[in-house]
């Protein structure tokens, strides 16, 4: 309520993405078709390349099969990706983080330098030279993205945390006896979950565009199985004169999540951080 | 200052070492090596092929020794041998530099010329219909993939313009018209997102810097608004923005790749993807290096830029 309230927009992008999660969960029963099946006609070919129209909402595939049906198939490819990865990353993240931060020294020095290096390569390059390691599957995919996230929150995490050990009550609760890893979990973690929750969010579009780009670029989620990048690659990028709706619709549909992803993220930063908000002017 | 750019440099050869060993350590952890793999994607190869290729490639030997080898060679600028075409792994490379440096840096070059005055008319006149529509753009650079804003506009430019993006790639300094016909449009679509970012940056932070004490002073001994703005908000308020640019580069260069591939263009980018559909590790491993280099060096430049624009940071 507070969102819808404050931030309208925000409220706006969360139901965007509430929508999709619905579509995702209920293909089967809002697909029109099924979306690896050749339709056919009368006279047992291929309805190819049909423009959208009554029957075909956004159209056929050169290969006859329903462009509808597949991008909301493709919709489930993309969370399972988006939340696979960012769960993986921010778990990995979180943990380096708190780690690294409350504990600092030489361990804080290791995981620091691990940091640098994976950051020190772009995520489409790492995760192409991974990809072609590790082959073409869901899992490999789900895995390198969340690679390519652990090493930011880590550090979002590790900055927070050296932040809150300045704080008083760090002291006061070491001083009652607590353990370490007891003021970690209890203490020190609730206080990073804002920050978490706000760089998870627009991760979550950004897992969406990496996963995208891969199955563009042919390592990503092999086919039959639809995905939005593979549509826009293939089948779309081929035939872009012809029949161009085969790339915008899957193109939109990744544009219109990531920008519901991103102002999701402005909108719970902006929330969860008034001094952000400040600085932003908003 | 002095040890400071020594203790960077020296901070960033040990990102270099420590890249070099992952991405040489992460093509043999796996279960068979890279020759199988290569191997196997032509006829069915007997033990004895594969015995005979190991041993012309060093495989055989201890990861180590393979490691130490290896990097003998690169300290002396030699990154091996490609497994596919056979050729010197840094000859290939230094063919496409010149076209990936072109593309980087002119997108960054678009992407300020559109950020900072867009960025800075936001924060001036913020709460206007200019400051909405700003960052709007804004969201929208950051929210359309690279590969489909590419895709669309090679098409949409080839139905209309009939204009398809010239093969052979000229440097600006011998050709400058053709040089910018091939590479604007790409430079201008992978300089999108950083663009987008740039512009929020520079919109909050001279939104913040606006509000300083020191401003309201520079008002009160009577300057005009805009010498306020360029001589004393600008600088300070650009700090944030060059540490974003420098974090976003790593985007902007994955973004090469990609673009690369879509517009035909025979850079670094091209050559990685090519390299990786080819299982082409040694090709991977130097292309993965050389891009860790550029990220290293732009955020040491990034680091010394911040002395000079606020000199109250000395480094000691």
């Amino acid at each position: 309520m507070v969102l819808v309230r404050r931030k309208p927009l925000g409220a706006a992008s969360a139901a965007i993405i509430g929508g999709l999660v619905a579509v995702a969960l209920l293909a089967p029963v809002l697909a029109p078709r099924d979306p690896y099946a050749f339709n056919l006609n009368e006279r047992g070919l291929p309805i190819r390349m049909q423009a959208p129209n009554a029957t075909f909402l956004l159209g056929t595939d050169p290969l006859g099969r329903d462009v509808l049906s597949r991008i909301v198939y493709g919709a489930r490819v993309s969370l399972i990706v988006g939340f696979g990865s960012v769960l993986i990353g921010t778990l990995l993240g979180t943990g380096l983080g708190l780690v690294s931060g409350f504990w600092e020294g030489r361990l804080d020095q290791v995981i620091q330098r691990a940091v640098d290096t994976v950051m020190a390569i772009p995520g489409i390059v790492l995760a192409l030279a991974v990809m072609s390691v590790l082959g073409q599957s869901l899992t490999n995919i789900i895995l390198v993205i969340g690679l390519v996230i652990a090493p930011g929150t880590s550090r979002v995490v590790r900055g927070t945390v050296l932040a809150i050990k300045q704080q008083t009550f760090v002291d006061a609760v070491l001083a009652s006896g607590a353990s370490p890893a007891r003021i970690v979990l209890r203490h020190v973690l609730p206080n990073v979950f804002a920050p978490i929750l706000v760089i998870a969010t627009v991760w979550l579009g950004n897992a969406i565009v990496i996963e995208a780009a891969l199955s563009f670029l042919g390592l990503g989620t092999p086919p039959p199985t639809p995905t939005w990048g593979g549509m826009l690659s293939g089948e779309g990028r081929r035939n872009l004169e012809t029949a161009p709706y085969l790339a915008i619709f899957p193109g939109l549909a990744i544009s219109v999540v990531v920008l519901a992803f991103n102002m999701l993220g402005d909108a719970l930063r902006d929330l969860l951080d008034p001094r952000s908000r400040i600085e932003a002017g908003l | 200052m002095r040890t400071y750019i020594a203790r960077r440099v020296l901070h960033g050869l040990l990102v270099l070492w420590l890249v070099s060993f992952a991405i040489f350590s992460l093509v043999r952890i796996l279960p068979g090596d890279a020759v199988l793999m290569q191997l196997d994607q032509a006829a069915a190869p007997t033990p004895e092929m594969l015995e005979r290729a190991r041993q012309e490639l060093g495989l055989d030997r201890p990861f180590l020794e393979q490691y130490r080898t290896w990097m003998a060679g690169v300290v002396r600028g030699d990154l091996g041998h490609s497994l596919t075409s056979r050729r010197p792994v840094t000859q290939e490379l230094l063919k496409r530099v010149s076209l990936t440096s072109h593309l980087a840096v002119m997108s960054m070059i678009i992407a300020l010329l559109i950020a900072l005055p867009i960025g800075v008319l936001a924060a001036v006149r913020q709460d206007t219909a200019g400051d909405y529509a700003g960052r709007l753009f804004a969201i929208l650079g950051l929210s359309l993939p690279d590969f489909w804003l590419a895709t669309v506009t090679i098409t949409l430019l080839s139905i209309w313009f009939q204009w398809m993006p010239p093969i052979g790639f000229a440097p600006i300094w011998e050709d400058p018209a053709r040089n910018l016909s091939q590479l604007l449009i790409p430079a201008l679509i992978i300089g999108a997102r950083l663009a987008a970012v740039s512009m929020r940056m520079t919109r909050s932070s001279l939104l913040e810097v606006l509000r300083q004490d020191y401003i309201v002073t520079a008002r009160a001994k009577g300057n005009r608004e805009r010498a306020v703005i360029v001589r004393h908000a600008l600088k300070n308020a650009f700090i944030p923005v060059v540490t974003i640019i420098g974090q976003q580069f790593s985007v902007l260069l994955g973004g090469t790749v990609i673009v690369e591939f879509i517009f035909l263009q025979p850079g670094v980018g091209s050559l990685l993807l090519d390299a990786v559909l080819l299982r082409d590790y040694t090709l991977i491993q130097g292309a993965v290096l050389f891009f860790a280099a550029v990220i290293v060096a732009m955020n040491l430049l990034v680091d010394l830029s911040y002395s000079w624009l606020d000199p109250r940071i000395r480094y000691r």
